[in-house]
This record gives C-alpha cells, structure tokens and sequence, in this order.
C-alpha cells in the first residue's frame, strides 16, 4: 500500500520527527527553520511592518495551475504585497487528514517551497497537526507573513476622488473557475487555468507613483464585484466599469457562459486591482506590461460621484448595478 | 465564445437604441404608451443584467410577466416537499427551490433539521440518485414550463425503461399559453405586446402564439436571450404597434419553429395530461398544469406517499402576485429591499435567479 499520513505523524514522537526531517527541513531548512526554535528569532531592516495570516481549505487540493501549496504563499504574500509592503517571513501550519496520500503532500509541499522561492521569503517557523480521517478535506494550510513596508505608500479608500482611474493586472476569474471545474470533474479542451501567482513584483514595480496610488486589492472570495463595492460602500465616490475593456481568459469565459456564472463575482488569486490618480495610469500599464504576470494589464473604468454605487456599461452600453454576491456560488476555492 | 460576442455588439446596440427612439417619437405623435411585457424569466433576468430599460423611450413600458416558474409554485407544494422530507424520503430539487418559502419555512430549513435534500442541476441526477439509493424513496421536484418539463418526462421514460422503482415526481408542471390567456382576459391588465419565450417557444412553437395577435390585437415577437435578441425583439414589438400591425414574428428561428419541437410534445402528450393548477399570484387557472395520465400513477409523488396537495399560505404583504402580473414594478413592494433582500427574501420573485424582485435588485438602481 503507498505510504500515506497515520494519526502517529501528528503524535510528537518518532513519526512527527520523521515527517519533519524527511519533508520539512529539506525543503525549508535553511533559514531559522534549522534548528526547530520554539520562535524564529528575526531581523528587520525597518521597524514599518505589515502582518498578514491566512487559512487556505480549498477543494479539490490540486487543480489547474496549482495547488493548496503554492496558493498558500501567494495568498498572504499577496494580502502582503497590496498593503504596500514586501514579503519576508512566512510562518506554515499544516493540518494533515490521516489518510492524506504521502505523495499528495510531497507534491504541496514542492510546490510551496517553489512559490516561497520565488517570492523571495522564507518559511521561519511552522507547525503540524493531524485529525482523525474524515475530520479535514485532505489538508488545511495556515500561513501568517510580515512584510517590510515599502516607503511611499499611503494606501486608503479614503483617497479616492472622483477621476482616479481603476486598474487590473490581467485576466479576472481563472482560480475560481478553475477550481470549480477540477472539482465538478469538467473536463473542458483549453478550459479555466488557475491564476495562483504573486504579485509582489508588480507592487515594487509602480512604487514610483506611490504618492499617486490610493488603493491596491486583490479580488480573492467575491471576485471583483466584492472588492470593488467594499471600496465605495457608504463612501461620496462611486465606481464606473466598462463591461467590454474586463479582460477574460478565453477558456474561463467560456466555461462561465455554459454554468450561467456572473465573471465579476468569481475569485482571482493572481490579479491586482490598483486605483490611481489619472495621470499615471498609462505609465503604470506600461511598466506592467513588461512584466510577466502583467502583460493583460488594462484600465477598466474609473472613480464618480455616484456615492456607494458601482456601475457597469454593459457590453451593449447599457448601465446596470454591480451587485454583491450572493456568497454560496463556489465554495472552498481559498 | 466569438459566437457568443456577436450578439452584445455594441454597434448594433446603438443602432437598436436610434430605432427605439424613433419608434418613440411616432408614438408619442399618436398621443400613445404601449405596455409589452417580457414573459419569461430569463428576459427579466437579461435586462436587467445588460440595462436594457435604459434603451427604451417613455412611450414604452416594460413589464415583468409570469414566466418564473419558481415564482409562480404555489407555497402548497413546498408544503408537501418538507412532509417528504421529514418522512425520509430523499427530495431532489433544482437549486432555486431550496430557499423559497412555503406556509411555515423552506427545503433550506427542512434541510438543517435534518431533511434529506438534494440539489440537482439536471432532471437525470434525481434518476442517479434513485439509482444510488435503491433503499430509499426519491422524489423529484418536478417544477417548470414547457422547456423544464420536456427533459424531466424524458427522465421518466429513462427510468421506468429502467425498471427504476423507488422515484417519483412531485409535479408542479405549469404552461405558458393558459398563463397569457389569463392576463389578457384580466381588465385591469393592459398589455399591447408580449416579448415570448425562448426555450418555450422552442417546445410550443411560435404558431401558439397566433391566437393572442389575431384574436386579441397583441404584438408577438418570439426572441433569444442575448442583448442583441432582445433589443431586437423590442424593436419589433414596438415597430408592430406604431404601424398597427399586430403578429407573430418569430425572430428567434436559430432554435424555434414555427410547429416547436414535435418529438418533445408527443413525449409529453404520451405521459401527462391537462388539470388545473394554483399559480402563485394568479390563482387556479384551468388546463394550465400537465400532470401525470392515470396509468402512471405509480410514478406520481402525491399518491405514492398518500399525500394532498393543500393551496399554501404565503405572507400578505408580499407582493409577487402583482409583480407576476406586471401591475407594479418590484420596487412598489413595501417589503422589496427593506425585510425583503436576497439573502433573506420574504417571496419567491427575490429568491428565483430569474425573479423579477431579485432582477431589479441585483442589478438596477433603486
Ligand atoms: S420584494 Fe419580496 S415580498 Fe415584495 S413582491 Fe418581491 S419577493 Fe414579494
């Protein structure tokens, strides 16, 4: 039978040990990890730091373009990197199902160990549960990180004025359709790829215009209908989209169009959304652009006086409301 | 997704919308206003979704008709669902169902008590589940109009060939045609001309609607459900009144005929026959529900279970039947966003993905 987790790995004695020094130190042994500390004893350059955690209980583990490992950086790495700061330490608590195929966790934990990489942070400290079978989908991943914050930024909502133009930094709704159709079993040619990638770059990379950025988000859960309400409820300023400059992912499109799926509500995991003063829009789409992860960079709308309101010009000119989501339409995708 | 795109192109859109206007401009030199209603859930839905009231000149109202078919199940039948439920029987339903309230709570609340309730996306999952579950009793909540209650007696077919013996079907089969006859005859209605259905219209055919034009002097047009369809098909209602030309375009004829799908109504025909049905807001109307012929009693849920179906209790300040009926706008309900909101709706019209409550309020500025 192929090796997998048994209630023992999560016991303290000679399995845990085990399982920390064959799957964990190799791969994460070589910062303060190293000797096990009880705490990681850390150093900073400056004393402006940012602190993030996150609980990552997506299903199914693996998916189109990643899995529970990788997703599980990039996602407090991001929250991270849209508070204006740069990623540095991680911290990773796993919760393993007993039962969880050993090669399923090796393949996270490679994943993991890439992501933190090439993010530029290191995993200090960490911890390791396991529950009985049936207590967990497989595997849960806490991350917490701290980032130092990058100087310049001054990051609010309470900035906006109406003008200020509404940024992405690619296509919008490729993790939650992905996840959804691994998770459905819907085999589509060229279907939805997960877009589980960082972002931190592309935050270093505008730092420039700090002083002309007012808002950075991520539209995890909720998709960019959430994030973009959440920015103006009870607010003087109001939102307006253009349907037709939203840009998608072919196979993502599709797929939505076939399961009746609204694209503003479905979650990014790899997608900036940066709101800026107009004049240097265009300078930071081009600096994008030259980017990987934002080569689909495009300027969507823009700020109005419309208090609290988010409005969408529809494809065919038309306006209508932006709604917020419902909430049950993908479960489990973070 | 090309295919898709060329009917939401914005050129066309702003063709359409000149054409409205001008449209308005001749009626509003005959001194008139025209009604049309759009009968079908999934046109409320669309226009909202693409703001498509904001093309039309004020000489053109648009109303919402009765064809949510979630909105028009009578409370009664949810009823008799949660007695399922909490005798054991496994009730398979479309994902709408689940949250609209019937006399005392919905299939949701059934559901956290304990009640087993399956959400099925197509008719054939509830037959999987019978499959699956030979111990226990299935019963399908078999909620539609035309369109829904072809694939659900295929469904059927399937599983008798089958020999499946432990699903039954909880009918709530509703028809469009009996539905309109009812809102025309009503005099306190004013309807000039129906946007028709578009799967429906594919089951029926467009020539069902030959009545209401010659006999009644509404213009029909048969339309499809993207943004270009639509606009399309307003165009053409409109057009029909200014010239006083009332008839039954069918502008949809990528998918309808104009005899419908032949094959789906010999189905039907073979399996169910017309009764009376309670609509939500509408009341009983004669010969407007399809159910189950005698010979297949066994197959029919209420008998099986030797249940009664009851007319429901639903809440009096809701105001679904006159929303159903196109007399008020959503908004005119006291209840409509204030105690009644989508993740909490006090009637079916707020919960439906295709009600007109939920439609106004997701997505047009109140
Ligand atoms: S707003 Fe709610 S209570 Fe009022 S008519 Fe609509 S569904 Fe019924």
């Amino acid at each position: 039978m192929s090796e997998s987790i048994l209630l023992g790995h999560g016991g303290g004695g000679r399995l845990s040990q085990q399982l920390i020094a064959r799957e964990i130190l190799p791969r994460f042994g070589d910062g303060p990890l190293r000797t096990l500390p009880d705490a990681a004893a850390l150093e900073l350059s400056s004393c402006q730091i940012r602190f993030s955690t996150d609980s990552f209980v997506v299903q199914p583990l693996e998916f189109p373009g990643g899995n529970i490992g990788d997703l599980a950086v990039h996602g407090t790495v991001n929250d991270l990197a849209v508070a204006g700061a740069v990623p540095r330490w991680l911290s990773l608590a796993l919760i393993l199902e007993e039962g969880l195929p050993l090669v399923t966790l090796r393949r996270v934990l490679d994943a993991l160990q890439r992501a933190a990489h090439q993010c530029g942070v290191v995993v200090a400290t960490g911890d390791t549960k396991v529950v009985r079978r049936g207590q967990c989908d497989g595997m849960y991943i806490n991350t917490s990180g701290i980032g130092e914050a990058l100087p310049g930024f001054s990051l609010g909502v309470e900035h906006l004025v109406p003008g200020d133009r509404i940024l992405v930094s690619g296509t919008l709704g490729d993790h939650g359709m992905a996840v959804l159709s691994a998770r459905e079993g819907l085999q589509v040619h060229n279907g939805p790829v997960s877009d589980s990638r960082p972002l931190h770059r592309l935050v270093q990379a505008v730092q420039t215009w700090a002083p002309e950025i007012r808002f950075m988000r991520d539209p995890t859960r909720g998709g960019l209908a959430a994030v973009l309400n959440e920015m103006v409820m009870g607010r003087e300023v109001g939102l307006h989209v253009r349907e037709s400059a939203l840009p998608y992912a072919p196979g993502t499109k599709a797929m939505a169009e076939v399961l009746g799926l609204d694209l503003l509500h479905v979650a990014s995991e790899g997608c900036l959304v940066l709101l800026c003063a107009a004049g240097v829009a265009e300078k930071i789409l081009a600096c994008w652009h030259a980017l990987p992860e934002g080569v689909g960079a495009k300027e969507i709308g823009w700020v109005t006086q419309r208090r609290g309101r988010v409005i969408l010009e529809t494809s065919i000119g038309g306006e209508r409301v932006v709604d917020l989501p419902g909430g049950e339409l993908l479960p489990r995708i973070c | 997704m090309n295919y898709m795109d060329g009917f939401r192109r914005l050129e066309a859109a702003v063709h359409f919308r000149a054409r409205l206007a001008g449209h308005g401009r001749a009626l509003a030199g005959q001194g008139r206003k025209v009604h049309l209603m759009e009968v079908c859930g999934s046109h409320t839905m669309a226009i909202a979704r693409y703001g498509i009231r904001g093309f039309l000149p004020e000489q053109v109202a648009l109303v919402s008709g009765p064809g949510c078919p979630v909105c028009v199940t009578d409370p009664g039948l949810i009823d008799v669902a949660i007695t399922l439920a909490g005798q054991g029987v496994i009730v398979a339903t479309f994902g709408d169902m689940v949250r609209v309230p019937g006399s005392h709570a919905t299939l949701a609340k059934a559901r956290a008590a304990g009640g087993r309730i399956e959400i099925c996306y197509s008719p054939l999952q509830a037959l999987q589940l019978a499959i699956h579950h030979p111990e226990s009793e299935v019963v399908f909540l078999a909620v539609g109009f035309e369109t829904t209650i072809a694939p659900i007696v295929a469904m059927l077919d399937t599983a008798m060939r089958q020999g499946v013996a432990n699903l039954s079907l909880l009918t709530a089969f509703k028809l469009v045609p009996p539905a309109l006859d009812a809102l025309l005859a009503d005099p306190d209605i004013r309807i000039d001309g129906l946007l028709c259905p578009a799967h429906v219209s594919a089951i029926i055919g467009a020539d069902a609607y030959r009545p209401y034009a010659e006999r009644h002097g509404v213009a029909c047009v048969v339309a499809g459900f993207e943004p270009l369809d639509i606009l399309y098909g307003l165009d053409g209602l409109v057009e029909q009144l200014v010239t006083n030309k009332p008839c039954v375009d069918n502008q949809y004829s990528r998918v309808v005929k104009a005899e419908g799908n032949r094959q789906a109504q010999r189905l039907m025909a073979h399996y169910l026959e017309p009764a009376a049905a309670a609509w939500r807001g509408l009341g009983s109307i004669p010969e407007s529900a399809l159910v189950l012929r005698r010979q297949f009693a066994r197959y029919d849920a209420l008998q099986r279970h030797g249940l009664t179906l009851q007319p429901g209790r639903h809440n009096p300040r809701c105001l679904c039947g006159e929303v159903l009926k196109g007399k008020i706008r959503p908004r005119e309900c006291s209840l409509f966003g204030v105690a009644c909101l989508p993740e909490q709706p006090l009637g079916p019209c707020m919960v439906s993905s295709e009600g007109s409550c939920a439609a106004e309020y997701k997505y047009e500025e109140c």
